[in-house]
């Protein structure tokens, strides 16, 4: 059991940066992004309302298949790829350790 | 050119904007209120109009839309105007004080005092990814919102996008549109049961088309959009001839022109002076959510207590040898303009 998780940022540079986030405060990924200095709008709370938490994963461990909101949510977007996620909706849990993503662009 | 003169112009028709309207007319004061948006509401109208609030005094829980009818109601007798579906881009103050203001779309709005209350910024659409569509916006053949359903009358039209408005306007505009093909990347829609289900309805009637699992990827004309090319997730692609492509996949909120005004700014957000939410420009008030000073909550409640004071200060730019005097809606009721 691990008190913290380690995922990795994806800089439009192609860099990758590591941001660790603590396991037991029930945060979401989307928080923890917000709060490591990433610009993100979260216009809506982490209501999976807004779409603009919007991420990539380019990889890692295998995730929950998104739910009902979160799909809808995502379909609505429109720039899609296969490993699109609302952050808001990932909880930073030891199951995200290692995760890779990137920020999504807002609009084309 | 469409030009408009009143007292107070309101940048915003979120609920703060709109409250302002009413504290505004309790001092005889006119407003027009212009937004980026087809409707009024703000964030309330535009991310959860069906969610419940439950910290508005005097009301347990409200529905986001209904909040945003009830403003209207309350704004009623003072016969605000509205400029709806235009971003108001830039200002001049003229030498009297008073200012000039414009929007996207070319219309001037005189005024004597500016109120904004752009909250997170104007709702811009999301643009899909396609190369050189921007080059067929500007009444060219792309069109992100609907305003004037009229302007598609008699055309063949591809809508796409799986929320409500994709589906709300493929229902509208099959009785007005030459052809309307709906566009979706999924298979099931965001929006209602009953809107999804009426499009599938029109699309086994015959009356609109329904293509699903895919996207639009290019769009074809010379100077005016002809064709648009839809590739299906499984690599077929077909080209369809058509008068306008309609890409409808919700709005995102930016800070815009507000950024460039000369105005003091934090964190993206306007300073103001909590006696009468003045901005660095004398006569440019900031409310709601577009705001900042020390101790800013972004709530709605927050809001409507600072539209109060800023007509206060609204009123004594506007009419600086007026004094004015507090009067109960209880005693004098509410006023008409
Ligand atoms: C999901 C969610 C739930 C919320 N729940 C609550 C709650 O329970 N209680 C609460 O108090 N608050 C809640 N809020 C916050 C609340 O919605 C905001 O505080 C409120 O909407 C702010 O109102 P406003 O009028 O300042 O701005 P907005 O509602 O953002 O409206 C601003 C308007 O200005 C327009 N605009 C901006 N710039 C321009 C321009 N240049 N030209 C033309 N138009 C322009 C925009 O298009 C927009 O329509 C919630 C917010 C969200 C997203
Ligand atoms: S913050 Fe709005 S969808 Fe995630």
């Amino acid at each position: 059991m691990t008190d913290e998780v380690r995922v990795y940022v994806e800089e439009p540079t192609g860099q990758r940066t590591e941001v660790v986030g603590p396991t037991d405060m029930g945060l979401n990924l989307m928080e923890l992004l917000k709060a490591s200095g990433y610009d993100i709008q979260a216009t809506c709370g982490g209501m999976a309302l807004c779409g603009t938490c919007h991420i990539e994963v380019l990889g890692g461990p295998e995730l929950d298949e998104p739910g009902d909101d979160e799909m809808a949510m995502l379909e609505s977007l429109p720039i899609l790829s296969p490993g699109s996620r609302l952050s808001c909706q990932l909880r930073i849990t030891e199951r995200l350790d290692g995760l890779i993503l990137r920020l999504m662009p807002q609009t084309a | 050119m469409n030009s408009i003169s009143t007292d107070i112009c309101i940048i915003g028709a979120g609920p703060v904007g709109l409250f302002a309207v009413f504290e505004a007319g309790l001092l005889k004061l006119r407003c027009h209120v212009v937004d980026a948006l087809p409707q009024v509401g703000g964030q309330l109208s535009e991310i959860y109009p069906k969610k419940p609030i439950y910290d508005i005094p005097g009301f347990p829980d409200i529905l986001a839309g209904d909040l945003v009818r009830n403003l209207m109601r309350q704004i009623e007798p003072f016969h605000p105007t509205f400029t709806l579906g235009e971003r108001v881009e830039r200002f001049a103050k003229l030498e009297d004080g008073s200012f000039q203001l414009y929007t996207t779309d070319g219309t001037e709005i005189m005024c004597k005092a500016i109120a904004i209350a752009g909250g997170l910024g104007s709702f811009e659409p999301r643009k899909p990814a396609i190369e050189s569509l921007e080059s067929y916006e500007s009444g060219k053949g792309v069109y992100y919102m609907v305003r004037d359903p009229e302007t598609f009358r008699d055309q063949r039209l591809v809508i796409a996008g799986g929320g409500d408005s994709a589906l709300d306007w493929t229902i509208f505009l099959a009785d007005v549109a030459k052809e309307v093909t709906l566009v979706h990347r999924g298979t099931t829609f965001r929006g209602a049961a009953d809107s999804a289900e009426k499009v599938k309805a029109l699309h086994e009637a015959g009356r609109a088309r329904l293509v699903l699992s895919s996207n639009v990827t290019h769009v074809h004309g010379n100077g005016k959009l002809n064709a648009v090319t839809i590739t299906a997730n499984d690599g077929t692609a077909e080209t369809l001839d058509v008068d306008s492509f309609i890409p409808l996949f919700g709005l995102t909120p930016k800070l815009g022109p507000i950024e460039d005004w000369g105005l003091e700014l934090e964190d993206n957000a306007v300073k103001v002076d909590t006696v009468d939410y003045s901005t660095s420009v004398p006569g440019i008030f900031a409310i709601g959510d577009i705001n900042t000073y020390p101790g800013k909550l972004k709530l709605i409640l927050c809001g409507f207590h600072e539209a109060a004071l800023m007509c206060q200060g609204a009123f004594k730019y506007i009419n600086p040898d007026k004094k004015y005097v507090l009067k109960y809606t209880t005693v004098n009721g509410v006023p008409t303009l």
